[in-house]
């Protein structure tokens, strides 16, 4: 008689909160211990690497104020992407959306470099949030008319907005006096966000980030439209049984994604940029579809990821200074994180059992 | 008394807090068609998972011709000789038959052919081997997933619920085969919740309730109201009969509807033509994947189509180019077939299931959704439709099939429509349930709501519609009477024998 044992995923007959808060948590775990294995594989002090990462970015108010700084593309973008997300819309384009609405949000300094008045800040951003719902429009467009894949639209759609910025840069609205360098002329002062702490980089779109997740919870927890988008991404057919239309989910859901990254992009140049330049596009709409993901496309959850992810991404600087990882090493700890946290959630819907077979004659 | 070829003892399977079997005792005897009765939900599908090696047992024994065998698979259930039928068929739809017998049993494709042949003549179970299976009837891919069994030469075959897709005249074909088989030495399992088939064809019938076994009997010695007592633990409650009522007002009318579906192998429709009243239930007969999905689509609005608008009226208005929302506005009310995924989304709760046709019904004040309400209005369904579940925040998934059937039925009803279209009203609800369904029904329409049916349980649209319409092949037949047609008359619509005397 011999006993064979393995282990099956079984279906929960509902799903775990339990399992759906600790989820994240046991993720961040496991990718701290893979990478710590990793550094000590590449012979560095791992305990200096995780010091710089994980620890210095919280105890000075000033790297603190950073990471705030860090969060807020990401949240804004995050929470945007995430309504689209449940509804089944992939948009993976909000780098392009982010950078058209940079592009937008700066042609008013740009155009008007002598323009006085409080107007002027709270209209760039209303402008970068209508450029990148505006580059959202052509995926949503032919995900409609012709069911063109939104996530391939939306991904080649960024790599003309980088292309596109990188024609301004160089032409049209190089700054004359900037030696040749590719960058706009510096924005005025009425051109840039109010700052929210002194003596920190921190400005209003902290705020408005914070304003944001509160709208996208009340859409997403209380309203009929978040509801029928909802429905739209867990059960189509459902969806289509009482009529909710699904080009409308395919068109809210990208402009909204669009609109939040725009707004994002609006607020980069106008905070801490202060001028369009090439390295807006650093890839904040990218790291934000691990935020929307690892927040578990909960506007709550997602307000903690982006906190995580913001602590990486100056962690990370602080560990290249001093620990001297190399710059890919953080993009590990990102892709292992979202990795282990796509693993992990599997067990908020499927329980581990061990399965024990006995085989007699 | 020779030994059984198949014994359990004992056998018990709990699922999380679910007992679906509780220590089954049962004795299957060499060259017999055995019964396996009970409602849905009684734990027959459970047991036959055990038997076939789908499902491990939690305790309890397997004894196999004398043997205890612990049967972990399928695929050494078949070693041992059991074969199994499965209610819903594996069959590859873009390959032939013999193609299809060649990725389980082994042999060149000419010799298969000729088992095939050979076998088919044996038992009544013709079918052309080289036919490609989309292009059979459901009778056809039934007689190849038996064959299929066959081939493997098993000495116990399960068939689950055999009849259930099969039109009246196959039904019989069907019972010779078996008939046949058991005389060459193969027992049967049949499973059924049908007491007039059991009582026909089998010899021995064990009934199965809550789990546990609850009578072991000849069937040929009680009468159906005995079996359904056992079945049930009570009376069978009846359905009122319905009150004769003059028509009302037109509410759905189909005028020469034509369809072609965009999937090559769904079926299209033409020339339908259909009109329902207030005050009246029209049932549609016909086997399975006669046009009844596309059709019902199209009804309720799932499948628009702009240039059929005035083909399909509702309310006397033009509604082909209006999506299912547009309908409902117009007081029509819809249960489709596939409860999960479609008339309920699995992840959510019942409340927010609710919400999904019920919306309308002042649950949703500026675009915000009022909880409360919702939450009101969802104990009210649970509690008129009788709707076993710890309460509206349950997941539709974690339901049984029959009781998210009385929800969905429940939630429709409650919406107060002018125009109901249900279809398989009853599919895998126990009798109970099923016979409240039926009544709640009637009571529609006579209360002035035109009802429309679709079923493929004949003796249920004969039981509750004024009029039966068959569908077969993408046609429908003209109207019938119910009150001056036979059962038969139908079954030879639905089989198309009656085609050219029907009009």
């Amino acid at each position: 008689m011999s006993v064979l044992s393995a282990y099956r995923l079984v279906r929960r007959s509902s799903a775990s909160r339990k399992v759906a808060v600790l989820a994240p948590l046991g993720a961040l775990v496991a990718t701290i211990v893979l990478n710590l294995c990793l550094y000590l594989a590449m012979g560095k002090d791992a305990g200096a690497v995780f010091h710089a990462m994980l620890v210095e970015p919280l105890v000075s108010w000033s790297s603190f104020s950073e990471v705030l700084l860090k969060m807020t593309p990401l949240l804004l973008i995050a929470q945007g992407l995430a309504i689209g997300f449940r509804a089944n819309v992939v948009n993976i384009g909000a780098e392009g959306q982010f950078i058209l609405g940079a592009i937008f949000a700066a042609s008013i300094p740009v155009w008007f470099p002598q323009a006085t008045g409080g107007w002027i800040w709270p209209l760039m951003l209303l402008l970068g949030g209508i450029g990148g719902a505006l580059w959202a429009v052509v995926p949503a467009f032919w995900r409609v008319r012709l069911n063109a894949s939104e996530i391939l639209v939306t991904l080649m759609m960024s790599l003309i907005a980088t292309q596109l910025l990188a024609y301004l840069l160089v032409g049209p609205w190089k700054d004359p006096m900037g030696f040749n360098f590719p960058q706009s002329v510096m924005f005025q002062m009425d051109a840039t966000l109010p700052l929210l702490i002194p003596g920190t980089r921190v400005n209003v779109a902290l705020v408005l980030a914070l304003v944001v997740t509160l709208a996208a919870w009340v859409y997403m927890q209380r309203s009929f439209q978040g509801y029928q988008l909802v429905v739209g991404g867990l059960a189509p057919q459902a969806s289509a049984y009482a009529g909710f239309a699904e080009s409308r989910a395919v068109w809210l859901s990208l402009l909204i994604g669009g609109f939040a990254a725009g707004l994002a992009g609006a607020a980069e140049v106008a905070g801490p940029l202060g001028q369009l330049q090439r390295s807006v596009a650093s890839g904040y709409g990218y790291a934000a579809i691990i935020v929307a993901y690892l927040g578990g496309l909960n506007p709550i959850g997602i307000l903690f990821s982006s906190l995580l992810i913001a602590i990486l991404y100056i962690g990370g600087d602080n560990a290249m200074v001093s620990a001297e990882l190399p710059v890919a090493a953080v993009r590990v700890f990102q892709g292992s994180l979202l990795v282990c946290y796509l693993a992990a959630i599997t067990l908020v819907r499927y329980r581990l059992v061990r399965v024990k077979s006995e085989v007699r004659a | 008394m020779p030994a059984p070829l198949l014994s359990l003892r004992g056998l018990t399977k709990t699922y999380g807090t679910v007992r679906a079997n509780r220590g089954i005792d049962l004795d299957v005897a060499e060259g017999s068609i055995h019964a396996i009765l009970g409602e849905n939900g009684a734990g027959k599908s459970t047991l036959m998972k055990l038997i076939y090696g789908v499902e491990t047992p939690d305790a309890g024994e397997v004894i196999w011709r004398g043997h205890h065998v612990a049967l972990s698979s399928p695929a050494e259930a078949r070693r041992q000789g059991i074969g199994m039928v499965f209610q819903h068929f594996s069959l590859f739809e873009t390959l032939t038959v013999v193609e299809n017998i060649s990725l389980i049993v082994p042999g060149s494709k000419a010799e298969l052919t000729a088992r095939i042949r050979t076998l088919g003549q044996e038992y009544g179970l013709e079918v052309e081997p080289r036919a490609h299976v989309h292009a059979l009837s459901v009778g056809e891919r039934q007689r190849v997933e038996i064959i299929r069994c066959l081939m493997t030469d098993p000495k116990l075959l399960i068939l689950d619920e055999p009849t259930s897709v099969l039109p009246p005249q196959s039904v019989q074909r069907l019972f010779q085969t078996l008939t046949r088989l058991r005389d060459r030495g193969v027992s049967i399992l049949f499973i059924s919740h049908k007491l007039e088939e059991i009582r026909s064809i089998c010899d021995r019938a064990t009934i199965l309730r809550d789990g546990q076994v609850t009578g072991n009997i000849d069937p040929r010695e009680h009468d159906a109201h005995d079996l359904a007592r056992m079945m049930i633990g009570r009376d069978m409650p009846e359905t009122r009969p319905a009150v004769a009522r003059e028509p009302g007002e037109l509410r759905l009318e189909l005028a020469g509807l034509d369809h072609q579906p965009d999937d090559p192998f769904a079926q299209s429709l033409s020339g339908i033509n259909l009109q329902l009243r207030a005050g009246e239930i029209l049932g549609i007969a016909g086997v399975s994947g006669n046009g009844q999905g596309e059709l019902s689509r199209l009804i309720s609005g799932e499948t628009t189509d702009p240039a059929a608008s005035d083909q399909i009226r509702m309310m006397g208005q033009p509604v082909g180019h209006l999506n299912a929302a547009a309908r409902r506005k117009l007081g029509f009310a819809f249960v489709p077939e596939e409860r999960l995924g479609r008339g309920a989304v699995p992840e959510m709760s019942l409340a927010d299931n609710t919400l999904l046709t019920a919306h309308r019904q002042g649950l949703v004040r500026r675009g915000m959704i009022n909880r409360l309400r919702e939450a009101a209005f969802t104990a009210r369904c649970i509690a008129d439709y009788d709707v076993r579940t710890p309460g509206p925040q349950a997941e539709a998934g974690a339901l049984s099939g029959g009781n998210l059937q009385k929800f969905i039925v429940g939630r429709e009803i409650m919406l107060a429509p002018r125009l109901l279209f249900v279809s398989q009203p009853t599919w895998g609800v126990d009798i109970g349930a099923a016979s409240a369904i039926r009544r709640r029904l009637v009571d529609l329409r006579n209360d002035g709501v035109a009802v429309l049916i679709i079923s493929e349980e004949i003796e249920e649209l004969f039981e509750i519609c004024d009029r039966i319409q068959v569908i077969r092949e993408g046609r429908l037949s003209a109207a019938l009477q119910v009150s001056q047609t036979r059962v038969e008359d139908i079954g030879r619509y639905m089989i198309g024998a009656e085609e050219r005397a029907g009009v």
